[in-house]
Order: structure tokens, then sequence, then C-alpha cells
């Protein structure tokens, strides 16, 4: 039996650090949303709902709502497309270069997130490198613009950046997926391209759901891309959060934005945790 | 003549029919690890043929070769008329029970036996009709809608069997499929697996390093020694005529005696009998049951050597039930075992005596290298 020091010692600290990183600023966030900014430019502590009909009525906030959803479940897409297939070749096929090739992923993740989003947009640029390259191959005559500042910018960043963690738990579920099992599938008559679409893919599933979770979730809530190479065309949900507790001093309106993204967010991740586990459990 | 003996004595010579799989010249490797070396082997159709060695003797490779998890470095594989070695494992007409199982985790017990007959690509109406036949030969068709993890393992063995058989292979591939199932279960099961062989009438090539198991169930057996093909025979050939110390000893229990053969007569320690064949220093195995004691006041009438005495003290007397296992201390510390029924408590130094034709000269050598 443990004594009731050490109970209290092992309970105490993450009582502490839930209350006053989580509880406190998510309460403060909340009261916020209700509240209001007078012409003075004060908040005003008088309850209402103004903040969440504007964010129902006005459009520029439905509008990048959306965006970021579509923007959200593109590099969602693309980063399954990409890490899915990675993933199937480093756990089923790469024998050798297995360790090589799972650094190879890992690697970018050490660098900063800055660096990378700044890399992006001096690839992407009016006079970076890939309009250089298409220059020099006369393949266009003047640079292309579409490239940097658009909604494709802050996917083909965010892709490349969110890769990695989609890839990860696929991974990690493809490692655990026995080998034996594609054995006697195969053993069973089935080709390999069967084996996979019936063996391989449903007991990878809850990996594949939180790669796909990861990735959505982490785009959705993504400010410095769309600031980097977004433009405005490219901005997106967290943006328009950050002006709000910022230069447009728009706190109320700002936090019921949040707990709306919050709320958003929560249900995924609940949703898609049900669904893994009973993929696990059937 | 229909005796059990002569039926057993029918089932030991080799296949006269055209082998269902044959197995030549075979060899593979592993690294620098030479694991199977020149093995060449036919089987019958509806045989139940045992390979059984001990870990590391390459019996599962060689199971893995058939069915297609392995690629050869040497050799061929034949079914009938047609070349397996070089079909993928999809292809071939085999069918296997893991030693885990491998059962499907994330389909029901049905779906799992079905799992071959969708993958070939069966007609969807009389899918349910052989699922639910397999399951039945079984007894299992009361869980066929259950999930695997619900399943104790020798529940899961039986649909791992189910869902091979369902398929009709040509040859069964077992892969110690009982190790993992306790002595009671086991044996029941040993029972069973033998009967449905009878009734469905494939071929079961069975892979063991139990050699009780094996002359239970086998037709015959191929014994493996460090990827050698050390014997293959009935059971009762290689136990009653093993070709080597190694074989002798490894199916059944034996004494190995080191004899000085001369003029027909083979001397080993203090006991002396007669053996044709050349002379030289020779390996002989005898039997522990071969053995029997000579009554207190039996007279050798003549002299004669087909039948050998000799007398020792009882270093330890195990009692085993219709049989007690005794060990025999003769003269210069040469220790001989013997298999005697009810001999009651035993003491002293005691007259023992055997049939100069159950010692069986076997080679002392191991595999070639």
């Amino acid at each position: 039996m443990y004594s009731r020091a050490y109970k209290a010692a092992v309970t105490i600290p993450p009582l502490v650090w839930v209350v006053a990183f989580l509880l406190i600023p998510y309460t403060t966030l909340f009261c916020y949303s209700f509240w209001s900014v007078s012409a003075s430019q004060t908040v005003v502590h008088n309850w209402n709902l103004q903040n969440y009909v504007k964010l129902v009525h006005d459009p520029i906030y439905v509008t990048v709502l959306l965006r970021s959803m579509m923007i959200a479940a593109c590099v969602m897409t693309c980063a399954l497309l990409l890490g899915y297939p990675l993933a199937y070749y480093l756990s089923f096929y790469a024998t050798k270069r297995k360790d090589l090739l799972y650094q190879l992923v890992i690697i970018p993740l050490w660098a900063s997130y800055l660096v990378r989003g700044y890399a992006w947009k001096t690839i992407l640029g009016t006079d970076g490198v890939l309009n250089g390259l298409l220059q020099f191959l006369h393949i266009t005559h003047r640079p292309v613009e579409f490239l940097l500042y658009s909604p494709f910018a802050v996917i083909l960043t965010l892709t490349h950046i969110y890769t990695p963690f989609a890839f990860l738990p696929i991974y990690a579920s493809l490692e655990h997926v026995p080998r034996n099992l594609v054995e006697a599938s195969h053993d069973l008559g089935a080709s390999p391209w069967a084996t996979f679409r019936r063996v391989v893919l449903p007991l990878s599933l809850p990996g594949a759901i939180a790669g796909a979770t990861f990735a959505f979730v982490l785009t959705f809530g993504d400010f410095l891309a769309p600031l980097l190479v977004g433009g405005n065309s490219g901005i997106m949900i967290a943006n328009i959060v950050a002006s709000d507790f910022g230069a447009a001093f728009q706190w109320p309106i700002g936090a019921a934005i949040s707990l709306c993204m919050l709320l958003l967010v929560v249900t995924i991740l609940f949703s898609t945790e049900r669904l893994e586990r009973r993929l696990k459990l059937s | 003549m229909n005796t059990p003996l002569a039926q057993a004595a029918a089932s030991a010579r080799p296949p006269a029919q055209e082998p269902l799989l044959s197995i030549r010249v075979v060899e593979k490797r592993f690294g620098r690890r030479m694991v199977l070396r020149g093995i060449s082997l036919n089987v019958a159709p509806g045989e139940f043929l045992t390979i059984l060695g001990e870990s590391g003797s390459g019996k599962t490779t060689l199971l893995r070769l058939i069915a297609g998890f392995e690629q050869l470095d040497r050799g061929e594989i034949w079914m009938g008329a047609e070349r397996l070695d070089h079909l993928p494992a999809y292809r071939r007409q085999v069918n296997t029970v893991f030693q885990s199982y491998a059962i499907f985790p994330h389909l029901t017990v049905f779906e799992n036996v079905a799992y071959g007959l969708r993958a070939k690509g069966a007609p969807q109406d009389e899918i349910p009709s052989r699922v639910n036949q397999a399951l039945a030969m079984v007894k299992m068709e009361e869980f066929a809608q259950s999930s695997p993890s619900r399943l104790s393992g020798g529940q899961q063995q039986r649909v791992a069997l189910a869902r091979a058989l369902v398929n009709r292979p040509r040859v069964l591939l077992l892969d110690e499929p009982l190790s993992a199932l306790d002595a009671n279960l086991r044996r029941q099961m040993q029972i069973e697996l033998k009967s449905l062989q009878r009734e469905v009438g494939i071929t079961f090539l069975f892979v063991t390093h139990d050699q009780e198991e094996a002359m239970a169930l086998s037709d015959r057996i191929a014994l493996l020694r460090e990827g050698v093909l050390e014997q293959i025979g009935s059971p009762r050939e290689i136990y009653g005529h093993p070709v080597t110390a190694y074989a002798a000893q490894f199916i059944g229990q034996t004494n190995l005696l080191r004899a000085e053969v001369r003029d027909g007569i083979a001397q080993a320690g203090a006991i002396v009998w007669r053996s044709f064949g050349p002379p030289g220093l020779m390996m002989f195995s005898l039997r522990p049951e071969c053995i029997r004691v000579v009554p207190p006041h039996a007279l050798r009438l003549t002299p004669d050597v087909s039948v050998a005495r000799f007398r020792g003290s009882i270093r330890n007397q195990t009692f085993g039930g219709a049989m007690d296992l005794l060990e025999i201390d003769c003269c210069n510390s040469q220790i001989i075992r013997a298999r005697i029924p009810d001999p009651g408590p035993v003491n002293g130094e005691v007259e023992f005596e055997f049939e100069a034709k159950d010692a069986t000269r076997v080679r002392e050598t191991g595999p070639e290298n």
C-alpha cells in the first residue's frame, strides 16, 4: 500500500497542471466569448450571444472556416496518399535500407517549422527556384504567380510538414500486422493485391485513421503556413483568431471562434477514437 | 492374411503408385548456413507422412519450401506433372496449418474458413454449405459467427484445420500444429487428426519434433537431421531396423552397444552374441524390451550364441505401469537399460538374455559434411 504522502505527491502535480493550463484558460476563453468590445476599445462584461450570431451571419467567417476544413481535408488526403504507400513499402519490402529510410522520414521533423515554411517560400516565389527552373526550361516565359500565396501553396507546405505525423501511426500499425497472416492469405490462394485488400489494409486501418486525424487536426489549427505562403486567398481560420487577439483587438469574437474550433476538433478526436477502438475489437 | 501385422507390413513398403509430391535433391541455405542438403522424398497420394527432427534440423524449412514461403537454392519440387517450386505460394494446390494457427483476427470463424473459397472465386451459393460442412468436420459449427479472439487454442486449431481442408488441397501441410496444446488435448487431437485424414483421404505432410506423435500418426516417417534425410520408412520399420545410431536413439529408447565382430561372433564387454555380416568394430542397437530375465534355475542345455546371456546388478528400477525400466550395471561400468513386464522387486546379481537377431547393426556416422 502507498502512503498518503506518496499518493498526494503523485496526483497533485498533474492536477495543478490541468487546472492552471487547461481549466483556467478555457474558462476565461469561454467567458470572453460572451462579452463584447466597447467603442472605447475596452472589453465590456455584458453577457450576450452577439459573437456567435455574428459568426453564423458574417460570410467571411463561414467562408474561411469552410476553406480551412477544405485545406485540412486536402492535406489529410495527400498525407495519406504519400504516407501509407511509404509506410507499407518500408514495413513490408525495405529490408536492409529500412532503418535508413525510416530516419529519412523522421529527420525533417528535427528541422524548425519556420525553416521549412521559408524553404517553400523560396521554392514557390516569383523569383523562386521553381519559377527559375520553369523559365530556364522555356516552359513558361514569365514567372507563374499562382504557385505562391494561394491555397495550393498552403496545402503543399502543410503536406510536407504533416506527412511524417501521418506516416508514423500507419507505420506502427503495419509493423504490428502478423506476417504469418500474410503467409496464410497467400497459402489460401489470395494474390498479393487481394492479400493487401483483405488482410493488411483492414488490420492497419486504425493506424491510418489515427494518421489522418493527426494531419487533419494539425492542419485545421495551423496559422504559420498560411501566414508565410498563403496570401489573401490562403487565409485560414486560425489566422483570423490570431489577428482578433492581436492588432484587431477583438478578443470576444476570437474567443468564440476558438471555442467553435475546439468543439469541432474534440468531436473529431472522439469519433475517430471510437472508430479505431471498434475496428480493433472486431 | 488381413491381420494388423500384415497391414503394417504393407504400409511399410515404399509407395508403389506414382508419387503425388516429389522433392528432388533440394538444397536451401540461409546466408552461409546450409539448412537442407540434397533432400529427396516422394509422397504417395493419401499418405500420412511425418517429417521428424529436432529443432534446427530444417524440417519447417522443408515445409515452407513446399508451401512456397521460401525459395529453394537447388533442386526441384513436383506435384504430379506440375513443377511447384516456380509457382508463387497462392498458385499452389497445397494448404498449410500453421503452428501459431494464423487465424485472421478481423474476420469471423465463418469468414476465416470461407477465405480460401472466396480468394479462388468459388461460386457464391456454394460457399455457405462448404464452410458449414468443413466446420462440422472439426465440430465447430456452433462457433461460425464467433470472433476468433473468443476461441481457445484448441478451438483455433480446429478452425485452422477447417480453413485449410475446405479448399480440398492435394497436400495438407501441418507445421507442428499440436505443439501449443496441453498433453491431454494433444492426444485427443492426434486421434481426431488421424481419423480425419482417413475420412477425407487427403495427403498429410506433418512436421513434428515429437517422436511419439510421429509414431502414433504416420504411415511413414522421414527423419531429418541437420538438413540431411537420415532415414525414411514406416514407424515399425525405423523402430525395428534403424539405419543409424541417431535414428535408433531418436525413435524410441535404445541401448547402443559397440562390439567387436569376428568370425560371426559379436562381443561387447562381457556380452557375446552371434552376428553375421562384415567383421570389425560395429555399433548395435538393442531395444530395452528385447531383454528378458533368465528364470533362476534355467539351464542352458546346448551352447547357443543365438541367445546372448549376461549378468548384472540392478542400479535403478523405475515403475512404469505395464513394464518396469531397469538399469543394469554389467561389469566394467557398462549400463544396459531393459524394459521388463512385472518383474517384482529385483535384488542383487541377475542373469539376463536377448535374442541375437534383436541386436541391430547401425551406422555410427552422422551426416557427411
